[in-house]
């Protein structure tokens, strides 16, 4: 690494290493910020969890937009596989299902950005997902 | 640069490393790499994240599920069930003590609720080897800020404004400080960083320069700009081996970045740090006795005046700060004094560290604002006294401060209120003591501590010290009378006035607050004979009943002095001239016939 030679030179330095501990500092208050749960057992990954986790962390953030991805354990919805549970901030979580990568695209582009609502909501009473979640 | 999904910090404390967790870094790195996520999940080692006695932590990001109590031989099933199926391995988890329940979250920890955390912002997570983590978190932007838009008298009041004092006990005024160094005209000046942190128990300086090392170097070289002076040294105690080793890495770093060294940053400003080592004894920490063990001296202090700010080290102006009040230092020029004021009292602004020993449930490492109450730091943050028993006394200050009792619980912590309750807020040992603790015992303690560490420069303190721990052995043995009770509060006040140096004129503190808050439990001792705490071996007594006791004879068998006499099945008895209170009986009898008097 060259020598900091100004202020200007230590700042441009930080934003470049700013993605180092972007994702811990996001973490620290998850309640300002996108949250997407990807579900991540046997079942998701299988059906394809994987690549829709890191299609959505690669888009988001292509679009710059401020979001959390975590993956949990089932959600209770095998039959629906690949799920995710978008939270904006504010708001209730909703559960998507069946979630391919076109479907991701439009999560991100209409729910997220526009906060309209896409198909493929799975409704749930939110309670019993949380329960399920430790399985 | 690989973009990680997942990052997994490992407290690279004392502590913990103690623990094995070296080990359990060197484990998660390999089952990583087994199951081909290297390049998603990152595992990083950290500062201290407070919580030792939990240790080893880990800390998953970012769904910031927190574990404790790790073993190496856990790494396959964190990486396995966490990393890869997305499920929190539940028995990792901390367990709350009241309700039994398993917390995921530190944040929803009692532990970290009422914690701000501003000295140990980075300590658990950043990287303290790696000086890209520093600078991602604004790591020497302050410095820049500095050196490229302020004028030393600028960033001085900026200081003076947020109202910090220093954290090394004294609790002067860091900003005027400053400016008293800066005034003074001289060739050369230095600056100083108190490492030396003697208090018994305390460790608070010892985990930030282990977890965040890059701060207090940056403080340094805003302290040098502004009092002008080019060189900085750290008194560090040599016992400190791991802050030693970090410390040298953030310097070699540093001064790669061309961030400690010549024209840094282009502003024609030079400074580089220097290390320098103690043995460890109490009163280098005084900071005229320090800079004379840095001039290669015998440790032992002079007069003040003068002040160090006027002639210091090799008799130029330094400026002396400890390790905490250095690092708070970048976060006030970049968040701004109004920030820093609107936390706190009114005389005290921002948060102390302090370490959390002794007798309560959480011990560990704390950051609080000013005006948080005893209460809240024992009972909230420490999760109340362990075993269910009653809380007696918290000691701050250590060796200089007094105890505090359940009066004191609901008193806003910060330096005035300490000092008005007769103790002091010291540089953040707090020890909490439970209804076994015997208050005599306690003072004998710490003047067991200072009459080993006294310099013996000055008579007060090296006979005077001296003679207060003989009386209070004597009153813990029962052999201390009324009249002992006299001597001792007029000899610690004669200690107290007389004492060339901080160590003196304080060391007498812990009996003087006993005195004045448990003198029922000294009249006890010196009248009746008895530790109401039941502490004092020589003032308690092992006695059988008569009535109870069937005489089964178990309990002379286990007494390892044949103290016990008695014909089977005939009531047995202790000779107390014999007994070395040992307790063997106590615990064997297994009709409760035996009671300690
Ligand atoms: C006996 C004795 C021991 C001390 N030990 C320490 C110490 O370990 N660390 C420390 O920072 N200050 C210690 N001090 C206080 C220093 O003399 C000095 O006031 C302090 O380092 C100034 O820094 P501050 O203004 O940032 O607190 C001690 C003072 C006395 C009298
Ligand atoms: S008060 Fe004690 S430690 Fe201080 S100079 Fe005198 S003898 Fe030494
Ligand atoms: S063990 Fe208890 S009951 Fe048995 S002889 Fe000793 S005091 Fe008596
Ligand atoms: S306390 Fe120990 S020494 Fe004393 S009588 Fe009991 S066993 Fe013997
Ligand atoms: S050393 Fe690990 S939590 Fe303190």
């Amino acid at each position: 690494m060259s020598k900091v030679k100004s202020l200007a030179d230590l700042r441009k330095m930080k934003d470049e290493l700013q993605s180092k501990v972007h994702l811990r500092e996001q973490s620290d208050n998850p309640e300002k910020l996108v949250q997407v749960k990807v579900s991540m057992a046997t079942c998701g990954i299988a059906s394809g969890a994987k690549e829709i986790m890191n299609y959505m962390i690669d888009e988001m953030d292509n679009q710059a937009i401020e979001a959390l991805v975590t993956q949990t354990g089932c959600m209770g919805f095998c039959h629906a596989e690949p799920t995710i549970e978008v939270t904006l901030p504010n708001n209730a979580p909703i559960v998507y299902g069946h979630v391919d990568q076109k479907r991701a695209e439009e999560i991100i582009n209409k729910y997220i950005i526009r906060g309209e609502l896409v198909d493929g909501i799975i409704p749930v009473n939110y309670e019993t997902v949380k329960e399920n979640k430790n399985d | 640069m690989a973009k990680y999904k997942n990052h997994v910090l490992v407290c690279g404390g004392t502590g913990c490393r103690a623990s094995q967790g070296e080990e359990i870094v060197q484990n998660l790195n390999q089952v990583i790499e087994e199951n081909g996520i290297e390049n998603d999940v990152q595992v990083v080692r950290t500062g201290c994240f407070g919580f030792c006695e939990k240790g080893p932590v880990v800390k998953m990001v970012p769904d910031n599920t927190f574990y404790v109590q790790v073993k190496p031989e856990d790494a396959t099933e964190i990486v396995k069930e966490h990393l890869v199926k997305g499920r929190q391995v539940e028995r990792l988890l901390f367990t709350d003590p009241e309700t039994k329940e398993r917390i995921s979250e530190s944040k929803d920890m009692g532990f970290y609720k009422k914690q701000i955390r501003i000295a140990l912002r980075n300590c658990g997570f950043i990287n303290p080897e790696n000086i890209d983590e520093y600078i991602a978190r604004e790591g020497y932007a302050a410095l820049g800020k500095a050196l490229t838009e302020m004028k030393p008298e600028e960033v001085i009041k900026e200081i003076l404004d947020s109202g910090l004092r220093g954290r090394g006990g004294g609790g002067f005024p860091t900003g005027l400080k400053w400016e008293l160094t800066r005034k003074v005209e001289a060739d050369q000046k230095y600056v100083v960083c108190n490492a030396d942190e003697g208090d018994p128990g305390a460790f608070m300086d010892r985990s930030i320069l282990e977890g965040d090392p890059h701060a207090v170097l940056e403080a340094m070289a805003i302290n040098g700009y502004c009092t002008g002076a080019s060189i900085g040294l750290i008194y560090i105690r040599a016992e400190y081996p791991l802050a030693i080793e970090r410390l040298k890495i953030a310097i070699e770093q540093a001064r790669e970045y061309g961030l400690l060294g010549k024209d840094i940053m282009g502003t024609g400003f030079d400074f580089d740090v220097e290390m320098r080592y103690g043995a460890g004894a109490f009163v280098c920490g005084e900071e005229t006795s320090l800079i004379h063990s840095m001039e290669g001296l015998r440790g032992e202090p002079t007069v003040k005046p003068p002040f160090p700010s006027e002639s210091g080290y090799k008799g130029k102006p330094t400026n002396v700060n400890n390790v905490e009040t250095y690092a708070n230092i970048p976060v006030i020029l970049l968040e701004g004094a109004k920030w820093f004021s609107s936390i706190g009292t009114e005389k005290s602004k921002g948060t102390k560290v302090f370490a959390l020993a002794g007798k309560v449930n959480n011990v560990g490492l704390i950051e609080v604002p000013m005006g948080t109450t005893l209460r809240e730091v024992i009972f909230d943050i420490g999760g109340g006294i362990k075993d269910g028993k009653g809380f007696k006394a918290v000691q701050t200050g250590g060796p200089s401060g007094g105890c505090l009792t359940e009066k004191h619980l609901d008193i806003p912590i910060d330096y005035d209120n300490l000092l008005a309750c007769g103790s002091m807020m010291g540089s953040g040992g707090m020890i909490v003591m439970d209804e076994d603790d015997c208050m005599v015992s306690m003072a004998k303690f710490y003047l067991d501590f200072t009459v080993e560490e006294s310099c013996g420069k000055c008579a007060p303190c090296r006979i005077g010290n001296k003679r207060l721990y003989e009386m209070l052995d004597k009153i813990t043995e029962g052999k201390g009378t009324e009249e002992d009770l006299g001597h001792l509060r007029n000899l610690s006040n004669v200690i107290k006035d007389t004492s060339l140096c901080g160590l003196g004129q304080t060391s007498p503190n812990p009996v003087l607050s006993t005195m004045e808050n448990f003198w029922d439990e000294y009249v006890a001792h010196v009248k009746e004979d008895k530790c109401p705490a039941g502490q004092c071996k020589s003032l308690m007594q092992y006695v059988i009943s008569e009535e109870t006791c069937v005489g089964c004879t178990l309990c002379s068998r286990v007494c390892p002095v044949d103290a016990i006499t008695g014909d089977k099945k005939a009531p047995h008895i202790i000779n107390q001239e014999t007994c070395i209170k040992c307790g063997a009986c106590y615990d064997k009898c297994k009709f409760a016939a035996i009671s300690i008097q």
